[in-house]
C-alpha cells in the first residue's frame, strides 16, 4: 500500500485556474475525502493524482516516488467512477476479471482473484449473472470489484455513490468504509456530500474555488472550522450565522450582541471594530425564557429522535435541534441561548475564523 | 382544493404488478407523502391519480366525482415533475402565467398578473419574474416549476420527487418553504419521495409502499413510533433501526424472533446493562456520533453524545428500553 503526497499542485484550463496550490499528504491506509461544491477543483485534483490530467505545476508522489509525469497505467492505482461503466454484454465474473485479462494474468490466477473479490464484496452469488439484470447497488459493487481485483496501491473514487438513491447510498457508505477497514488501502474519495465525507473519511479536505481551505479529521472540521465557507458547508442543517458589528480584545470572554453580552471561548487575538459573524451550530441552541435572542417559531421539522425548529429572529432565521418530544406551536414567542464553549467567530470581510480558545481543543478524532 | 379518493386501484405493466389493490383517501388540505424505494409503485400511483396511466381495476374520485376514465386535462390536477421542464424562450412570469392563459380559462390579464406575483412572493422569486428561465440557477428553476403548479389552484397537487435534483442545502430550505406554503394555501398534496427526511418533515401522513402495496399509512410520528412491521420500521429513522435476533436478550415475549431497537431504545453505559458489546467504530457526524458495536456477532449502530468518549475496542453495556418486537414474518408483536 502507499502514501500519496501532493505538493503545491496547480492546474489551469486556459484562463480558468481550477486548482490553486493544493498540498496534502494521505498516509498509508488513510481514507481522504476531497469535499466541496461543483467547480471547486476536487475532481481535477483527483484526476491529476490518477494521471488523467497533467498538472500545470507541482508534484505528486506515491510512496516517495515522483509520479507527476507518469502515465495513468504506470501508477498502480484503481479508479472508480460515479457511473458504473460496466460491459453490458459480459456477466459479472468477466466484468470483474477484465482488468486482469488485460494485464495478461493467467486464467487460474484470474479466477481465484475474481472469486476472492466477489467474496469480499458479498456478491459471490451474482458471478454468473448478466450485469444488466442487477440493481444499482449491485452494479456499483461490481464496479468496486473491478477495482479491488487488481490489488492496486491506492483507490481513487469519484462520487461512486452519486447515482444511487438515498437508502442504497446509506447502506453503501457503511459497506465502503467496512471494505476500507478490511483492505486497508489508501483511498482518495471525491464527493460534494458532506454526510458521506463525515461518515467515511479519516481526513477531509474542504475545497472552495480551487483552494484547499481546511484539511483535518471530520470532528475537527465540524467543531473548529477555519472559515465561514467550511462552517457553512459542513453540517446539516448548517451552522447559524448571526451578523453583528463589534471589536474584540485579546482575552475577551464575551461579545456584545444587541444589548446583551454573549459568552464566547476566550479570544486569542484583538480586532478593531468591524463586521463580524457569530457561528452557532443548531444543536448548541437552547430554548430558554430568559434567552438572549428573542424570536418567533416559524416551523418545526420532525425527524424521529430529534426535530429541527426554525425561529425568526432579528438576526435572521435560526435553526435549533431539540428532542422530538418538545412541543412547539407556529407563531410562539421563544428565547434562545447558545452554548458558550462551542461558538465560532468569523471576520465577515475575509471569511476567516477568529482565533479563540475553541481552536486549542486539540486534534482528536 | 378537494378530497381525493383512490379506491382499490391495481395496475400491471406486462408481468410486473406495479400497484396492487391500493386504497387511500387524501383529505382536503392534507399533505400525503408516498415513501418507498425505487420500484415500489409510488410514481405509478401518482400517475394513476393524474390520469397519465389507466388502472386495470379500481377507481379514482376527486371531490366526490369519479374521474377514473377522464383525461388528465379534465381532472383539475397539477403535476410537478422531478425534472423541471420550463419553456426556455419565455420569462419566469410567462412560464408561470402559461397555464392561466390557456384558451379554455379566459382569465383577465390583471388577475393573472396578481396571481403570478402572489405565488412568486411565496417562492421568493419575485425579483426574477422578468428573467429568462435559462438564466436561473437549478433551485430557482425548480421554484418556477412549483410556482407554475401553484398559480392554478387545482383540486390536488401531484409532486414526483420535486426536490431531488437540488443540492442538499437547497433541498433543506425548500422542505420548510414547501410545507409553509402548503399550510398557507391549505393545499392538498400527494407527494412521492424515496427520501425519509422529506416525508417525515413535510407530510401530514406518510404512506409506506413496498412492491406495489401500501404497507402502512399514518402520521410521521405513528409510522416512526408504531410501525406495523419490520419493513416499515426500517424505512424511517437515522441511524436505521437495529433488527436483532431475540435470542441475544433475556425476557423477550413468546413468539418474538426479532427485536427492533432504535437509538432511543438503547442505553449505553460502561456497566450495569443487560448485555455487553464492543465498540468497532465511532463516526463523528458533528452534532451526533454514530457508534458501531459488535453485539455477539451482530452489528449495532446507535447514537451517542459526541462528548461520551468512546473508543474502538471499548466494552460497553447495553440496556433495552421498551424496544419494538417482531415475529418470524416480520409482523409487530405487542410488548
Amino acid at each position: 500500500m502507499a502514501q500519496i503526497r501532493v505538493e503545491a499542485l496547480n492546474k489551469s484550463f486556459g484562463e480558468f485556474h481550477a486548482v490553486k496550490g493544493a498540498s496534502f499528504t494521505v498516509d498509508d491506509g488513510q481514507f481522504l475525502c476531497l469535499l466541496g461544491p461543483s467547480g471547486c477543483g476536487k475532481t481535477t485534483t483527483l484526476r491529476m493524482i490518477a494521471g488523467l490530467e497533467l498538472p500545470t505545476s507541482g508534484t505528486i508522489s506515491v510512496d516517495g516516488e515522483d509520479v507527476t509525469m507518469n502515465r495513468a497505467s504506470a501508477r498502480d492505482i484503481a479508479f472508480v467512477f460515479q457511473l458504473f461503466a460496466l460491459y453490458p454484454h459480459m456477466n459479472v465474473r468477466r466484468n470483474i476479471g477484465f482488468p486482469l485479462k488485460c494485464e495478461g494474468i493467467g486464467a487460474a490466477e484470474c479466477d481465484r482473484r475474481v472469486v476472492e473479490a466477489a467474496r469480499i464484496l458479498r456478491i459471490s452469488h451474482l458471478l454468473d449473472r448478466s450485469v444488466s439484470t442487477l440493481t444499482g447497488g449491485d452494479r456499483q459493487r461490481v464496479a468496486l470489484g473491478r477495482a479491488i481485483v487488481r490489488k492496486p496501491k491506492c483507490f481513487l473514487m469519484d462520487e461512486p455513490l452519486g447515482a444511487l438513491d438515498t437508502e442504497m447510498r446509506e447502506a453503501m457508505i457503511q459497506e465502503l468504509r467496512a471494505l476500507h477497514d478490511r483492505l486497508g488501502a489508501t483511498t482518495v474519495y471525491v464527493t460534494h456530500d458532506q454526510l458521506e465525507a463525515m461518515a467515511m473519511a479519516d481526513l477531509i479536505a474542504v475545497m472552495n474555488n480551487g483552494v484547499v481551505e481546511q484539511i483535518a479529521s471530520p470532528r475537527d472540521i465540524y467543531d473548529r472550522p477555519v472559515s465561514l465557507f467550511v462552517a457553512d458547508f459542513i453540517g446539516s442543517p448548517a451552522m447559524n450565522f448571526l451578523p453583528f458589528r463589534g471589536s474584540l480584545q485579546a482575552g475577551a470572554q464575551a461579545i456584545r450582541l444587541g444589548d446583551r453580552d454573549v459568552a464566547i471561548p476566550t479570544a486569542r487575538e484583538a480586532l478593531v471594530e468591524s463586521d463580524l459573524v457569530l457561528g452557532v451550530r443548531p444543536e448548541h441552541v437552547r430554548f430558554s425564557d430568559s434567552g438572549m435572542v428573542r424570536g418567533e417559531i416559524y416551523g418545526s421539522e420532525y425527524l424521529g429522535t430529534t426535530q429541527i425548529v426554525t425561529v425568526t429572529t432579528p438576526y435572521g432565521a435560526l435553526k435549533a435541534r431539540s428532542p422530538a418530544s418538545m412541543p412547539f406551536r407556529i407563531g410562539m414567542n421563544v428565547g434562545l441561548d447558545f452554548r458558550p464553549d462551542t461558538l465560532s467567530l468569523f471576520d465577515q470581510g475575509s471569511g476567516r475564523a477568529i482565533r479563540t480558545a475553541l481552536h486549542e481543543g486539540g486534534k482528536h478524532g | 382544493m378537494a378530497e381525493v379518493e383512490i379506491g382499490a386501484v391495481s395496475k400491471a405493466f406486462g408481468k410486473t404488478q406495479a400497484v396492487v389493490d391500493l386504497s387511500l383517501t387524501i383529505g382536503d388540505g392534507e399533505f400525503v407523502a408516498l415513501l418507498g424505494p425505487t420500484g415500489a409503485g409510488k410514481t405509478t400511483t401518482l400517475r394513476l391519480v393524474a390520469g397519465l396511466e389507466a388502472p386495470d381495476s379500481g377507481s379514482v374520485r376527486i371531490d366526490g366525482r369519479d374521474v377514473t376514465s377522464d383525461a388528465p386535462a379534465d381532472r383539475d390536477v397539477a403535476f410537478v415533475f422531478q425534472q423541471y421542464s420550463l419553456y426556455p424562450h419565455l420569462t419566469v412570469f410567462e412560464n408561470m402565467a402559461f397555464a392561466l392563459r390557456a384558451p379554455t380559462r379566459r382569465l383577465p390579464e390583471a388577475e393573472i398578473r396578481a396571481k403570478v406575483e402572489q405565488v412568486a412572493r411565496l417562492l421568493h422569486i419575485e425579483a426574477k419574474l422578468h428573467s429568462k428561465a435559462t438564466q436561473l440557477s437549478g433551485g430557482q428553476m425548480q421554484r418556477v416549476a412549483i410556482g407554475r403548479a401553484l398559480v392554478r389552484s387545482p383540486s390536488i397537487y401531484l409532486m414526483d420527487e420535486p426536490l431531488s435534483s437540488l443540492d442538499a442545502k437547497l433541498r433543506g430550505e425548500m422542505r420548510l418553504e414547501l410545507k409553509r406554503i402548503q399550510i398557507d394555501l391549505g393545499a392538498t398534496i400527494l407527494y412521492v419521495t424515496h427520501d425519509q427526511t422529506e416525508a417525515m418533515t413535510m407530510a401530514s401522513r406518510i404512506g409506506v409502499m413496498e412492491a406495489g402495496r401500501l404497507m402502512q399509512i399514518g402520521t410521521p410520528r405513528e409510522i416512526y413510533e408504531n410501525p406495523v412491521n419490520a419493513y416499515v420500521a426500517a424505512r424511517l429513522g437515522q441511524p436505521m433501526i437495529n433488527l436483532l435476533p431475540a435470542t441475544l436478550f433475556a425476557g423477550v415475549p413468546p413468539g418474538v424472533k426479532t427485536i427492533g431497537a432504535r437509538t432511543e431504545h438503547l442505553a449505553i453505559a460502561r456497566s450495569g446493562g443487560d448485555v455487553s458489546a464492543t465498540v468497532t467504530r465511532v463516526e463523528h457526524l458533528g452534532d451526533q456520533s454514530h457508534v458501531h458495536l459488535d453485539l455477539g456477532g451482530q452489528p449495532v449502530v446507535t447514537l451517542a453524545d459526541p462528548e461520551a468518549r468512546l473508543d474502538v475496542g471499548d466494552v460497553v453495556s447495553l440496556r433495552l428500553n421498551r424496544p419494538l418486537f417482531f415475529d418470524a414474518a416480520g409482523g409487530r408483536v405487542a410488548a
